[in-house]
């Protein structure tokens, strides 16, 4: 009887350790994700000598808040002439995509939500799949104007999915595994953006297309096609990829983090976590410092980017990273 | 390559610059005083009406805004019955202004005229007559006309030359 009730207890505690651990990844990337609205909207303004939002709440805190009611209680229009389901459907296969994928990303050395032994490949077939999302968005919205801007983003993905995985295979090679962990754990004796810097480079490269952010934001051009895929989005909907949009910085900072800059490792008189999140933050903030600086490439010459340079490059990576590891053994 | 970072480089040196915005309901922005703002109906020295109701304004106004009513007193001195400024149609470009030939209409340094209720927007005589003669001091259009309003004697005006006697001019 005694006996039954420690296991009891024993996998309860393991239960709300779990649920702990997941409650907090999810609200860790949700208020950075939301935060991010704010905190791109200042940084911004700062680079263009504004002030940006400061009315709401000190600073303007209160801005995203402010935001949120708004689109809650925006009158959710779907178009008499969309593929209803579909439509409904699109825009939570992007959140959902993404928030599976930090469930790899190891926050610290114990807190993630599971370690699995091909972390890289699970976030690499996540990304694929966040495709779909703006596809069927665009599809669905029977639009002109959206399904060229997802005819775009599944071209631009796709393309960028390629040599995505291929400039992670040398942080592979190196570390002997795909799991994010055994990746972070091997970086104790270097971080990986010095042996590995092309594939550093190609990989925030293909990361910013793949979030389809600004110097690349090909899919939703506002100059040429309104808003894109999302056009005939409103309401929470519109939200959704909104916030997915900031969800996918956040990810794809918190992977270069955790690749090339060594995650959570760090000085010990902080926290480990610290430097985890204040390595990703670094890294939104030269996200949006490639939105404040740079224009929009036309579409053609982001494809030749991809085929012509890039995927060269990172064939010629891996290349080198197996010749010299194979030498060095 | 380099120019992209040298760009990124450029916009970050940015955070030390100074900011550019005026908090507006705080810090009030200087106008000029040639600003071209809200349009006011204004009096003559006298303190009597300059405006002599000729349609010019109404005419040249590009949107079409202005609406007015022209009719005379007991002395024939013309003067607008209504004179009507539809302010959420005014684009404030001052045509009215320069087609003014008594400087009755002006514009002046003044936008702070939001409402609620777009009927509001509409300006009637009495909101917009000022007591004061606005930009232009001193002047009185009767000095200056042919018509004889009891302003001035005849040839007495600015710039006007004496009457001449015709049978001076006899050989």
């Amino acid at each position: 009887m005694f006996h039954v009730l420690e296991n009891f207890i024993n996998y309860n505690l393991l239960f709300m350790k779990y649920a702990f651990i997941i409650a907090g990844v999810l609200f860790i990337a949700l208020t950075i994700a939301a935060g991010l609205i704010w905190i791109e909207r200042r940084l911004l303004s700062v680079w263009q000598d504004r002030l940006g939002p400061n009315r709401v709440g000190p600073f303007g805190l209160l801005q995203v808040v402010a935001d949120t009611i708004k689109l809650f209680f925006k009158e959710d229009w779907i178009p008499p002439f969309s593929d209803r389901p579909v439509f409904v459907l699109a825009p939570g296969i992007l959140m959902i995509t993404i928030l599976l994928t930090f469930a790899v990303v190891p926050f610290g050395p114990d807190f993630y939500v599971f370690d699995s032994n091909i972390g890289i490949l699970f976030f690499l077939g996540n990304s694929s799949l966040g495709v779909y999302s703006i596809v069927l968005g665009g599809w669905a919205s029977n639009n002109k104007y959206s399904l060229i801007g997802a005819m775009r983003a599944s071209a631009q993905m796709l393309t960028y999915e390629v040599f995505m995985g291929l400039s992670l295979m040398g942080v592979v090679m190196m570390a002997d595994s795909f799991s994010f962990c055994k990746i972070v754990e091997e970086q104790k004796g270097g971080w990986f953006f010095i042996p590995q810097f092309v594939g550093f480079i190609v990989f925030f490269i293909a990361g910013i297309a793949e979030t389809h952010r600004l110097p690349f934001d090909i899919p939703e051009a506002e100059g040429e096609l309104i808003a894109g895929y999302h056009s005939e989005y409103s309401g929470m909907k519109f939200g959704m990829f909104f916030v997915g949009e900031y969800l996918g910085i956040t990810l794809i900072s918190a992977l270069i983090a955790t690749l090339f800059f060594g995650g959570w490792l760090g000085p010990s008189f902080l926290p480990p976590v610290f430097w985890f999140l204040f390595k990703t933050f670094f890294f939104i903030c030269v996200f949006i410092l490639l939105r404040a600086s740079l224009p929009r490439p036309r579409y053609d010459q982001l494809m030749e980017l991809g085929w012509k340079i890039l995927l060269p490059l990172s064939l010629l990576n891996l290349l080198i990273t197996g010749a010299i590891l194979i030498f060095l053994k | 390559m380099i120019s992209i970072l040298r760009s990124m480089w450029l916009t970050f040196l940015h955070v030390f610059h100074k900011t550019e915005t005026v908090e507006y309901p705080e810090v009030k922005p200087y106008l000029a005083p040639r600003y071209r703002g809200r349009i006011v109906l204004t009096r003559d020295a006298e303190k009597n009406e300059r405006c002599v109701a000729c349609y010019l304004c109404a005419a040249v106004c590009p949107v079409d805004c202005i609406s007015l009513q022209a009719t005379e007193n007991e002395e024939g001195r013309r003067y607008p019955e209504f004179f009507r400024i539809n302010f959420s149609r005014c684009i404030f470009c001052g045509f009215c202004e320069e087609a003014c030939p008594t400087y009755a209409i002006q514009l002046i340094p003044d936008f702070e005229m939001a409402e609620y209720d777009r009927q509001n927007m509409v300006y009637e005589k009495e909101h917009l007559l000022i007591s004061g003669e606005g930009k232009y001091h001193g002047y009185n259009f009767y000095k200056n006309a042919g018509v004889d309003m009891g302003v001035k004697g005849k040839g007495e005006g600015e710039n006007e030359e004496k009457p001449l006697d015709v049978k001076e001019l006899l050989p």
